[in-house]
């Protein structure tokens, strides 16, 4: 057996020793969207329960199994039982759970989520309709592994494609990422291999890799979820990407908004270096590498890549132009590789797979899982990995399982920023790098938000806009100006104040900006706009031939009513609602909405019992007149 | 806002030791305010044109980056922080109806704080818990579906004792206490 070899070999058998194997396990999941739905009030009360009771259990931490419908999520592994898994979990639930399935022997099923293993009593994740189609190469791990204990990581063969490359030429971890056709899954799509080795073949006194971590898209957050659930899977993947192109030190950029990812990828680094598998002397075979995190300040435009590389050199966030590529001069002026999160995170398992394994899934120019956030209008929002070319109806449909309260889908916007509106029609193209360009939008990096028919496709092209122009670094005159112009005229559409010649206008800029900016910040800014004029025009007509808003969402060209034939004189719930006392009882006991001090918040609609559904929202305004005469 | 001699020195000699600590060139520059921004709470004048003069490059340069990036606060803020998700999940379903209400209880817009130095106010893009949408960051915790009546609740939690009641009329709050102390005016 070779150094490596031999040295990772001594570690896995102490992650293995280490395992309580006759130990009930309980893994509480607490990334951020756990958190923030009170896991760690759960993870206390199994502690408390466990200790009151003196049982032989212990409870650890676990990422994020993309389930963000039912957090907190708590997986119960006792031993003569199949692994389970339990959503929704309060601290009432643990107090049932530790009486009846940890000190007895009812596993309460009827709270049960899911097996983790094939058993005779529980259907398993993958028997679900959702596990049927999802695909989980990626994210396999996220959630079953303690994120802060290296030899959980270990113990599922984890650095052992580290270990088998560190004995091997550095060519051959190369050529397998080639033969992968892995490609880049930042949102562009391209080709690894061919910037691995861009930037291996560039003479230099150093070479650098950086993990670009800065994500920036609102409504995604498939990296964050990542980091924070299987920090070692990135760091193998880095250090697998360092060996490949001869760097000896690297970067996780990661922005500032995301601190518990930076937390826990310096701890995983921590671990990794103690262990001897980071810093000098990697598992004894003289391949030396530096990891190290660096903090985005928060600019949208660092995730581009030129201008990343700016901001951690002291400087401000402002796009390059290319060529020169960042694999020739890039971070202090040296060979640079740049990717993002997921896609280092794919290459230990197409190490210790191989090629073939990785290109089993996916279509042929597009091999491998694409990882979707999905969230807005979908009954199971969460983070889902689907084979590459599976279809945006599939997604919705039987990932997501549909919309809730049986409302019809309107668009789903995918991309983020730079992205696209895409309607109903377009629902069968499948999701790859590709297809998706002729329909106007991208596949982005995974963003991916469903909508309804409340939802209005002015508001959402504005809402982009207003983001892009924001975070537009300044530089290009039409990226700077053109977003402006762009956002002043959407604005006054949806105001009511639109004009009839205002679409033109809009699809003029919105082609100038495209023209006219550097990077794809500028771009790709006007593709929300672009989009909704393409698919969804009689929106834009709406607001400005009649000054409604089919959806009800524009609040300048909304009134709320309370139907007097709806309203109930015995209820106040609306009134108790109201946050700025503008509803108020009439002499014969009826409530009414004073016009002038409503703001519009959509409380007194929520809490209209829905037997009575006395409150309507009506546009265009005017309308008010002829319901108050009736 | 002025800054009384006691404040302007602990300040730079805040900026003093953590340019001893982290100030080894221009590259160390974002790191470098950050660490500040952490102890001081946002960044004062006299500590960007400290951190200038130490790293041998024009003071409009520390500004520059200073007002580039968006993390990076040039006024004090509140005791309790509060930032609204402006996600595209949170928007669709009213985070910007959160927002509204925040600034109304609060009689501030965004990026503000109370005179009484007691809330400040930010809008933040996403913080990645889209299915607890809209969704609020008071100090670091995360407020999960924020209606105005929520925010009505978050308010009254953090005010502690200046407001007894538990009305949804709490306008302007505790704009009489800890005026003095802190302030330098």
């Amino acid at each position: 057996m070779t150094t490596a070899q031999t040295a990772y070999t001594g570690l896995k058998e102490q992650a293995i020793a280490s395992y309580p194997g006759d130990k009930t396990l309980i893994h509480v999941g607490t990334a951020s969207c756990g958190l923030a739905a009170g896991a760690r009030e759960v993870e206390q009360a199994f502690s408390r329960e466990i200790k009151k009771r003196s049982l032989d259990a212990e409870v650890k931490e676990a990422g994020c199994m993309g389930f963000c419908y039912t957090e907190p999520l708590v997986v119960i592994a006792k031993p003569g039982f199949a692994p389970l898994v339990y959503g929704g979990v309060d601290e009432g639930l643990v107090e049932r759970l530790v009486q009846d399935f940890l000190s007895g022997d009812d596993p309460c099923y009827e709270y049960t989520l899911a097996a983790l293993e094939p058993n005779d009593v529980f259907p398993t994740l993958e028997e679900f309709p959702r596990g049927v189609i999802e695909q989980k190469l990626l994210l396999k791990n996220c959630g079953m592994i303690d994120p802060l204990d290296i030899n959980d990581y270990i113990r599922r063969e984890g650095y052992a494609a580290l270990a088998r490359s560190l004995d091997g030429d550095p060519e051959k971890v190369l050529e397998e990422i080639k033969q992968a056709y892995l490609r880049g899954r930042g949102g562009a799509g391209f080709p690894a291999g061919i910037k691995w080795e861009h930037c291996r073949n560039t003479p230099a006194e150093e070479h650098y890799v950086i993990c670009n971590a800065d994500e920036g898209d609102p409504g995604a957050f498939m990296d964050r979820s990542l980091l924070e659930s299987n920090p070692h899977l990135v760091i193998e993947g880095m250090l697998l990407a360092a060996y490949a192109v001869g760097a000896n030190r690297g970067y996780f950029y990661i922005r500032a908004e995301y601190p518990l990812a930076i937390e826990r990828i310096n701890y995983a680094l921590l671990q990794a270096r103690n262990q001897g598998l980071l810093g000098e002397n990697i598992l004894g075979t003289g391949f030396s590498c530096q990891l190290e995190v660096f903090e985005g300040a928060g600019a949208f435009v660092c995730g581009e890549a030129t201008a990343l590389v700016r901001s951690m050199e002291g400087k401000p966030g402002l796009p390059q132009t290319r060529p020169p590529r960042l694999a020739e001069c890039g971070f202090r002026g040296q060979p640079t590789l740049l990717n993002n999160v997921k896609t280092f995170a794919f290459v230990p398992g197409i190490i210790h797979h191989g090629a073939g394994w990785f290109k089993t899934t996916g279509t042929e120019e597009n091999p491998g899982t694409a990882v979707f956030a999905l969230v807005g209008k979908v009954n199971q929002a969460g983070l889902a990995e689907v084979p590459m070319g599976t279809d945006l109806r599939t997604l919705i449909f039987d990932v997501g399982e549909g919309i809730p309260g049986n409302k019809e889908l309107k668009a789903v916007q995918i991309g983020g920023p730079s992205g696209g509106c895409l309607p109903e029609s377009a629902l069968d193209l499948p999701i790859d790098f590709d297809s998706l360009d002729e329909a106007g939008a991208i596949m982005g990096s995974g963003g991916l938000v469903v909508m309804d028919e409340d939802d209005c496709m002015v508001a959402v092209a504005r809402y982009f806009l207003e983001f892009t122009r924001q975070e537009s670094c300044g530089k290009c005159t039409f990226c700077r100006l053109g977003t402006k112009h762009m956002l002043d005229i959407i604005t006054r559409i949806t105001r009511g104040e639109g004009l009839p010649e205002d679409l033109e206008k809009l699809q003029e800029l919105a082609e100038d900006v495209q023209m006219g900016s550097l990077c794809n910040l500028g771009k790709t800014a006007p593709n929300p706009v672009l989009t909704t004029l393409r698919y969804f025009r009689e929106e834009y007509r709406a607001h400005i031939e009649e000054g409604r808003c089919p959806s009800g969402m524009c609040k300048d060209l909304i009134a709320y009513f309370i139907l007097p034939e709806r309203c109930s004189k015995l209820c106040s719930a609306c009134v108790g609602s109201c946050p700025t006392e503008a509803i108020y009882t009439r002499d014969d006991g009826l409530k009414a909405i004073d016009q002038e001090k409503c703001v519009k918040c959509d409380n007194c609609m929520k809490a209209c019992p829905e037997e009575y559904h006395a409150v309507v929202k009506l546009s265009p305004p005017h309308k008010l007149k002829e319901y108050e005469r009736m | 806002m002025e800054l009384t001699c006691q404040e302007q020195e602990q300040i730079l000699e805040e900026t003093r030791k953590i340019l001893e600590e982290h100030g080894d060139g221009p590259e160390q520059l974002i790191p470098l305010l950050q660490k500040l921004q952490e102890k001081l709470g946002y960044l004062p004048g006299p500590a960007m044109e400290r951190v200038a003069q130490s790293l041998d490059i024009p003071a409009v340069d520390v500004y520059e980056l200073a007002t580039f990036y968006n993390q990076f606060r040039l006024h004090p803020p509140g005791e309790h922080q509060v930032q609204v998700c402006m996600g595209t999940a949170c928007y669709m379903v009213g985070g910007e109806i959160a927002l509204d209400s925040f600034q109304r209880r609060l009689d501030i817009n965004e990026g503000e704080t109370t005179p009484d130095r007691k809330f400040s106010l930010e809008r933040v893009a996403c913080v990645g818990c889209c299915s607890l949408a809209p969704v609020a960051v008071v100090d670091g915790q995360i407020e999960k579906h924020v209606t105005p009546t929520r925010v009505d609740g978050i308010l009254l939690e953090y005010q502690g004792n200046n407001c007894g009641s538990a009305s949804s009329t709490g306008h302007q709050p505790g704009r009489d206490s800890g005026k003095e102390g802190k302030e330098g005016e």
